[in-house]
């Protein structure tokens, strides 16, 4: 049994999305290397990490949106590494992402953004759609926007719109990629309280990736760290008193210690980086 | 680091094939989309309205300045052969086979191949085709599709606006300034002007190049690198390559038609 396996069943917690040895490589640049980890269903999980970690890369995997170079990653026990794009179809239906600048097709207003979905996908009425629009907007706090573009709305407006299409479709996953970037801490606030809402209320297993230490520690059921050097994951409590200093930094709700705890890190290594640019700076030509 | 001369040529000749291999999958994609539903009417019309009515003005002002240009140059040149009546042919003639499909080719290009392509290079930056993926929508099917439909049928149309214009600049300066007869100008072109082998020829220029400026703008547009830069480089791209297939495939239509 692998430590992941170990970690979900110990929480009870069953698998929704797995991963199994992913690896995904962009050129040359190996961005995922041998991933394996579990999102319990019906729970929130927030995916944390530096820059570059490959963040948005795994949620776009597990939206099936690119393909990894190997390893498989099953929804509900299938693995979409294997299907077509028709076979992919019904799997899709259970996803919703909610795209870290909205995604919204900006030639159509509000209103026709949200209601796309239900018009390609379902046999309903006009009047059936406006009724699941109106619902789905004011769910999100946002009743009077529907006949605005999306470039009229302000960026909180945007993400709440975009969370709004992301559910209409009513699905069993949502998967969020940083809702709460450039966001005012009111509107961050506001979000949050969605994402919890639609998640206890509609039974939806939230995958996010967030950079708000404040809102993921009030959010999360479970974590996944995603580190240079491999990952780490568990339960908000479980990983704050990790043994690893980079994970407890990310989790860090006081910057400026983790920024000090850092900078003594880096002084210690400042010896050794010296030595490497004197044995090396020669080596490389001058440009002058 | 000297690079294997046959190494770099052997990468780009790799290139090449790949890019063209890739373009071949797009357009029997965009094909097989269109005879696919749903069919997207008011999508289609909305980008013949974008495509097409936008470019009449362009295309009519640029088809009177050529027919106006021909018919001077024509006339300076047919009037030492005593042979001005012939003006309405070569004016003709001159627009039909060649000068007006490859120039409305040129000129929509420029004008709407650049734009669909800025336009599809946003929605890929700002993720629009993963979020119509997410909604199991092929961008092919809504994005690609009534585009390059709507660029292939109004290509042939605004080519037979430019010619009609240009016959009537010709006309104007010819008649109206130079003093040639107007009867013998439109009869040498009636006369002149065959309609299998000109007209015919003339409209499926117009198809063509109609498909190629909607297959490679498209194209284009959605590989377009997901930043600005990269969305700048493709509308350029989509410019050069398009106007240099438009002149290289009416080589070949006229050569092959011809013969």
């Amino acid at each position: 049994m692998t430590d992941t396996e170990s970690q979900v069943r110990a929480g009870g917690d069953e698998p929704h999305v797995r991963l199994d040895n992913v690896r995904m490589v962009f050129g040359e640049r190996v961005v995922i290397s041998d991933l394996s980890c579990s999102f319990p269903k019906d729970k929130i999980t927030v995916i944390l990490g530096g820059s570059g970690s490959g963040k948005s890369t795994l949620l776009r995997l597990i939206a099936g949106l690119i393909q990894p170079e190997s390893g498989a990653i099953s929804i509900d026990g299938t693995d979409i590494t294997t299907l077509s794009l028709r076979e992919m179809a019904p799997v899709r239906r259970k996803l919703g992402m909610m795209f870290q600048h909205g995604a919204l097709l900006d030639s159509m207003m509000v209103y026709d953004n949200l209601a796309f979905p239900l018009r390609e996908h379902t046999a309903m009425f006009e009047s059936e759609i406006a009724a699941e629009v109106r619902e789905c907007l004011s769910a999100v706090g946002l009743s009077e926007v529907d006949e605005l573009l999306p470039g009229e709305l302000s960026g909180g407006m945007m993400k709440r719109v975009a969370l709004a299409r992301a559910i209409i479709m009513r699905p069993v996953i949502l998967l969020c990629d940083e809702p709460f970037s450039g966001l005012d801490p009111i509107t961050t606030k506001r979000i949050e309280i969605l994402l919890k809402k639609i998640n206890k209320e509609l039974g939806i297993t939230v995958i996010m990736i967030s950079h708000d230490v404040a809102s993921t520690v009030r959010m999360a059921d479970h974590l996944l760290v995603m580190l240079p050097d491999g990952h780490v994951e568990g339960a908000p409590t479980e990983l704050r008193n990790s043994g690893d200093p980079r994970v407890r930094n990310l989790l860090s709700e006081d910057v400026d210690a983790s920024v000090i705890e850092l900078e003594a890190a880096v002084e210690a290594r400042a010896v050794v980086r010296t030595m490497d640019l004197d044995s090396t700076w020669y080596v490389t030509p001058s440009r002058q | 680091m000297v690079r294997n001369p046959f190494a770099a040529i052997g990468a780009a000749t790799i290139r090449v094939v790949d890019e063209f291999g890739k373009i071949g999958i797009f357009a029997a994609q965009t094909v097989r989309h269109i005879f696919t539903p749903p069919v997207r009417t008011r999508l289609f019309v909305k980008e013949i309205y974008k495509l097409g009515v936008l470019s009449l003005t362009i295309v009519v002002v640029s088809g009177f300045a050529v027919g106006m240009v021909l018919s001077m140059q024509g006339y300076n040149t047919l009037v030492d052969f005593g042979a001005t009546g012939s003006l309405g042919a070569m004016v003709g003639l001159s627009l039909i086979r060649e000068l007006g499909p490859v120039l409305t080719g040129l000129l929509v290009t420029g004008r709407a191949g650049s734009a669909t392509t800025a336009e599809i290079g946003t929605m890929v930056a700002t993720e629009q085709l993963d979020g119509l993926r997410m909604m199991s929508v092929n961008p092919v099917d809504l994005v690609v599709v009534p585009r390059a439909v709507a660029m292939t049928l109004v290509m042939p149309l605004l080519s037979a606006l430019f010619i009609v214009s240009g016959i009537f600049g010709g006309y104007l300066i010819g008649v109206e300034v130079m003093g040639v007869d107007g009867g013998s100008y439109m009869s040498s072109l009636t006369e002149s002007v065959s309609f299998r082998g000109d007209v015919i020829c003339s409209i499926v220029k117009g198809i063509i190049f109609g498909m190629l400026t909607g297959l490679i703008s498209t194209y284009r547009g959605c590989t377009a690198k997901p930043t600005s830069a990269g969305v700048s480089a493709a509308t350029t791209s989509t410019v050069v390559i398009g106007s240099v297939s438009i002149l290289i495939f009416d080589f070949f239509i006229t050569a092959l038609w011809g013969s």
